[in-house]
């Protein structure tokens, strides 16, 4: 990720000021979880508790969408996303997107 | 007849498996959540969006915590039962809440040197829904900006 570009889920920077605002930017990523883990899961549906498989495949999917989206910003010349959200809906049969928005700034 | 006994062996198996296992995975979890907590007390997390504090910011940046959790067998039963009766699922619920304070406390591992947590938002989704023979997984994210203050 581009380390330069800030990110934050208020409307503000804090202790940093606003110049631009460049309009909303997003990122979004869908993923499907594959059968090996699949398999896991099932198992662990029998205990319950944490599916990490699952856990670590949309955590690896919001980062791409984070990625994405920061990717945007960087076009349009920004060098911060403030108030970003992130939702994740189920699409499909055993796949989830992942989407991550935010605003496009520029700080001084 | 034989095929019915085997059938309902297996289920009592699957319950007790379910039961004794998830309980005491739950046990541990609320022990170890517990003590986190503990350790993360001076660092609030709060749901405001603005600073009420005088002293100069060094760097905020957003944080996330997430985990994907599942239901256990037993707890599935008691469910299928409480869907015929109504009322509360105790069973659900504390499944939900160590779900959700588990987000928190790794949002707030995420960021070691903060001092403070803005705007946390807790959001629960039920993801990979809907696939046949299997149970739909409930994901919850927490996230935040987090801030550090000139020391």
């Amino acid at each position: 990720m581009n380390a330069a570009m800030i990110l934050t889920n208020v409307e503000i920077v804090p202790g940093r000021s606003i110049v631009e605002h460049y309009g909303l930017v997003q990122g979004s990523t869908i993923r499907a979880k594959h059968l090996g883990r699949d398999i896991m899961a099932s198992f662990k549906n029998l205990v319950g508790g944490e599916l990490r498989g699952y856990t670590e495949l949309l955590s690896e999917a919001r980062d791409e969408a984070t990625k994405r989206m920061v990717a945007q910003a960087t076009e349009l010349g920004a060098n911060a996303v403030v108030n970003v959200r992130y939702s994740t809906t189920s699409v499909a049969q055993g796949a989830a997107e992942i989407l991550a928005y935010g605003t496009a700034v520029r700080l001084e | 007849m034989s095929d019915l006994v085997f059938e309902a062996a297996v289920t009592v198996v699957l319950l007790a498996a379910g039961y004794l296992i998830g309980r005491r995975v739950e046990l541990l979890h609320y022990r170890s959540i517990a003590e986190r907590e503990g350790t993360w007390l001076p660092v609030p997390a709060v749901t405001a969006r603005t600073l009420h504090d005088p002293r100069p910011v060094v760097e905020s940046r957003l944080v996330v915590g997430s985990v994907v959790v599942s239901v256990d067998f037993y707890k599935r039963f008691l469910m299928g039962i409480r869907t015929l009766i109504g009322g509360e699922s105790v069973s659900y619920a504390t499944l939900i809440d160590r779900a959700r304070r588990e987000a928190l406390l790794r949002m707030k591992e995420s960021c070691p040197g903060a001092d403070l947590f803005l705007n946390c938002r807790l959001e629960t989704a039920s993801v990979f829904k809907g696939a046949r023979g299997t149970t739909g997984s409930v994901e919850v994210i927490a996230y935040g900006t987090a801030v550090r203050f000139e020391t």
